[in-house]
């Protein structure tokens, strides 16, 4: 398996050569930044394409076809018609909060982002306890969608936001949950450490019937924590008009839908990660013939491949569920998932302890 | 029709041993004003189990400040027809709980109806400012002398301290310019108030000074999901009145587009249904099958939305040469997709749990409201006006009356859906049988409705569709009532609603499938 760390510290040796020390890590930051919102934003754009063409097989139509070829600069032309927006002042809302809460969810979203590990040694953030990091960076961009519907002094907008409180501080939990129980499967909280125990099989497989359940849970609850249909309460069109960011407009309102789009690629990219080996190729034991072919396949082909499928299967939900009321979200939560998954963590850890993995 | 004219003073009584006697369905309170004769309105009654009909008329000779007794509390829909009448004719309701005006602006002068009233507007301008809110309700007491007293405080609606969010007049749910005011506690909704009168185009009045065909182009207009039974309605009262005798051919067109129509609208309904509550694929599976009945009423009669297809006699145009085959062919295939909508909607588990037991509207409820149609039959009120007092063919085709009796927000639906099969039944039996002949009876260009008054009510798409016309021998009508099918669901809604969270409320409004311009009228 080809290992990014070569290039990496090629370059970052290049660096510390020609640049004094302090100089140049200044210069790497400057550089991953910029690798990271570009990466960001190529992936936006393709998640948004790939919904909008989802959406439409799922619904009978073809979707974009106009702009450009298959409609491939449908998303340019949106973003476009963004920018030129006017930004509407609100009167008696609070500026300030205001304007720095679409801040906060990109900035959530786009550290997160940076976890991932696209292939091996091709991951931005990595350290021993990277799992907590990627709950506790996902978990404040809540803060910036309670904010803005605080601070946009509408009444629907409070109400889309009280609901997100409620739902995402609720989900979390058992996002959390389904996370420790594959921690206590791998041994390790370091993202990179646990993909590389999945080149000798994927977790799913490994962990057989906890993983499972965990994986499902961590599906609900991932989807609730991008508010998206059947858990798009907080922005709930027929209901709420747009919930928290109704009073948004241009690019302000663009960070919001970016950032939600991301999230979904998130939540996907670290299910694929956690529970299906990442960048991890397909792995059997016993037929060696079949796992070299497979390593042969790069390892962000794999990633992308596990992620979008997971993107995939989350879309279909989307458009298929009717959405639920709070109270049954809640319900769902605190009776079924929370319970469920204590329980799962703890057959995990028996499972562990007497050896019954795989 | 045979009124009776009762007296000021026993009217209360007569009306309370009218409703002893099981007349438990008020199906409308059309509000008059007669000139000198003086003010009044004529109540039409009906009972629910032998449908016998009565109809009642009470006058006020006092213009200045007419005032009438409310029967607000022997059927609750009077509330709203009364505060229509109040808003329109300026007529009072003593002992009514919230005597408000239902459609204009608080600051209004005026009232439109009256035979003098003067549209100049030197009178009311066109106001840009906001409307101020009236949270307040006049009270009259008896004073010691007999006589009645404004009494000086007044009582809240809404209190400015409770939480209060604006559902409407734009919004996403309300399916038109409709506006619920709720006073909410977190998700709980705890009051609710109802405006009206967004998009209000005052019909009744237009058609006093139109002459009778002339009138048939609003009827589209009000509903207009139901726009053939609308103009059917209409069509069918002046031909009563008048005399004129409609061919067989006549018959079995204008029922099979009623139907076709009704089934249109159910559509609609489900689609809408299924988007309110965030299933976006199946309202495009709705909306699929929808086009396809727009596109055979769009060669027949020209319009989509807006038909314009009875005429006094007849319909305007014959059914074109393959409109039999094309009708069969939606009919064999909507058959099949309605599994579709129950596979993909319908058995959802979220959709169940969303709408099973929310919103129970009961059978008293139900007929206390007049909420007919779909609304009705779901909660067990057997009030098919094509069963009741059959029209057209409806007395020739087998078909079954829906009735449920859970009367929640998932019976609601499922009783249009089964009432799209029933509608296909009767298209089918009549299809291949359509007799040859005119299709339209010649009539003069200008037609005179003998003197009295008339009401011929039809099924419409949502409920019974009532036309009221007093006529004086002139070209124009006297006063053409409508009766709407909107109002009851609302004033329904207003009860329903009641402690659900904000999420209720849409899935009950989208239940219970009003249309504003229908109320608006």
């Amino acid at each position: 398996m080809f290992d990014f760390t070569n290039i990496t510290t090629t370059i970052d040796s290049y660096l510390q050569s020609v640049l004094p020390h302090s100089l140049a890590t200044l210069v790497e930051c400057a550089l991953i930044a910029l690798c990271v919102i570009v990466a960001y934003l190529v992936f936006a754009i393709i998640m948004i394409y790939m919904e909008r063409k989802v959406c439409a097989a799922f619904q009978c139509r073809l979707g974009p076809t106009r702009v450009g070829k298959w409609g491939l600069l449908q998303v340019f032309a949106d973003v476009f018609k963004m920018l030129i927006k006017e930004i509407i002042e609100i009167k008696n809302s609070d500026k300030a909060l205001y304007n720095l809460a679409p801040f906060l969810v990109i900035m959530s979203s786009m550290i997160t982002f940076s976890c991932l590990p696209f292939d091996k040694g091709l991951q931005v953030l990595d350290f021993n306890i990277g799992v907590f990091f990627i709950m506790a960076a996902s978990s404040f961009g809540i803060l910036g969608i309670l904010l803005g519907g605080w601070s946009s002094n509408n009444k629907f907008s409070m109400i889309g936001a009280m609901r997100s409180g409620g739902q995402m501080i609720s989900y979390e939990l058992s996002m959390g949950l389904s996370l420790l129980a594959l921690v206590v499967l791998s041994g390790s909280m370091q993202i990179s450490d646990i993909v590389e125990t999945q080149t000798q099989g994927w977790f799913i497989f490994r962990g057989h019937i906890p993983a499972f359940i965990a994986f499902i849970i961590y599906l609900i609850a991932g989807n609730a924590e991008t508010n998206r249909a059947p858990f798009d309460l907080p922005e709930a069109e027929s209901e709420l008009t747009s919930g928290f960011h109704t009073e948004y407009s241009g690019m302000g309102f663009g960070f919001f839908y970016v950032a939600e789009f991301m999230n979904l690629f998130i939540i996907a990219g670290i299910a694929s990660t956690i529970f299906l080996g990442g960048w991890a190729p397909l792995y059997i034991p016993g037929l060696d013939r079949f796992n070299e072919v497979m390593a042969y396949i790069p390892g962000f082909v794999w990633f992308l491949g596990k992620t979008f499928f997971i993107i995939w299967l989350l879309m279909w939900i989307r458009w298929t569920f009717p959405r639920l009321r709070i109270d049954q979200v809640l319900v769902l939560e605190w009776k079924y998932l929370v319970p469920i998954g204590l329980l799962n963590l703890l057959i995990m850890t028996i499972c562990v302890v007497m050896g019954w993995t795989f | 029709m045979n009124t009776k004219d009762v007296d000021i003073k026993d009217f209360r009584q007569y009306m309370l041993e009218l409703h002893g006697q099981g007349m438990d369905f008020l199906r409308e309170i059309v509000g008059m004003d007669w000139e000198e004769q003086g003010l009044g309105a004529i109540y039409i009654l009906e009972n629910s189990n032998t449908h016998e009909c009565a109809e009642v008329c009470v006058k006020t000779t006092n213009r200045t400040k007419p005032q009438l007794p409310t029967v607000s509390d022997i059927w609750k829909i009077a509330e709203l027809y009364e505060r229509e009448v109040y808003d329109f004719f300026g007529i009072e309701f003593n002992g009514h709980p919230d005597m408000r005006r239902l459609f204009l602006r608080n600051d209004w002068v005026g009232h439109p109806l009256r035979k003098n009233y003067d549209p100049s507007e030197a009178i009311n301008p066109i106001r840009l400012e906001s409307e101020q809110e009236e949270d307040l309700i006049r009270e009259y007491e008896v004073r010691e002398d007999k006589q009645l007293a404004e009494i000086v405080e007044k009582q809240k609606i809404l209190h400015y301290d409770q939480y209060i969010v604006n559902i409407g007049p734009q919004h996403p749910a309300t399916h038109g310019v409709l506006r619920f005011r709720l006073s909410v506690e977190g998700e709980v909704v705890r009051k609710i108030d109802i405006k009206c009168g967004y998009i209000h185009r005052g019909i009744e009045k237009l058609c006093e000074s139109k002459t009778y065909p002339q009138t048939l182009a609003f009827t589209d207009r009000l509903d207009y999901l139901s726009a053939h039974q609308n103009r059917h309605a209409l069509c069918m009262c002046i031909e009563k009145a008048m005399g004129i005798e409609v061919t067989e051919r006549v018959q079995y067109i204008r029922t099979i587009m009623d139907e076709l129509q009704r089934i249109d609208s159910h559509l609609l309904m489900f689609s809408c249904m299924a988007m309110d509550m965030g299933a976006i694929t199946s309202f495009i599976y709705g909306f699929r099958e929808r086009e396809k009945v727009l596109d055979i009423m769009e060669e027949v009669t020209g319009g989509r939305l807006i038909q314009n297809y009875n005429i006094i006699g007849g319909v305007q145009a014959d059914i074109t040469p393959g409109f039999a085959e094309k009708v069969k062919a939606f009919c064999n295939e909507q058959k099949k997709k309605l599994n579709e909508y129950y596979d993909v909607f319908v058995n959802n588990i979220i959709f169940r749990t969303r709408s099973i037991g929310v919103g129970v509207l009961s059978k008293e409820d139900a007929i206390s409201f007049g909420a007919t149609g779909g609304t009705g039959r779901a909660s067990g009120w057997a009030c098919d006006v094509r069963k009741r007092h059959p029209y057209a063919m409806y007395d020739k085709v087998d078909f079954k009356e829906i009735v449920h009796t859970d009367g929640d927000c998932y019976t609601r639906l499922l009783v249009r859906l089964e009432e799209i099969l029933e509608s296909i039944r009767i298209i089918e039996q009549l299809i291949d049988s359509i007799p040859e002949g005119e299709f339209r009876t010649k009539t003069k260009p200008v037609i005179r409705v003998p003197e009295g008054r008339y009401y011929t009510a039809v099924e419409g798409s949502r409920g019974e569709f009532g036309v009221f016309i007093e006529s004086n021998g002139d070209k124009m009508p006297y006063r053409m009532k409508f009766r709407p099918m909107g109002i009851p669901l609302i004033a329904a809604a207003q009860k329903i609603m009641k402690g659900g969270k904000i999420a209720d409320l849409i899935t009950i409004g989208a239940s219970l499938d009003y249309v504003i311009p229908d109320i608006d009228r």
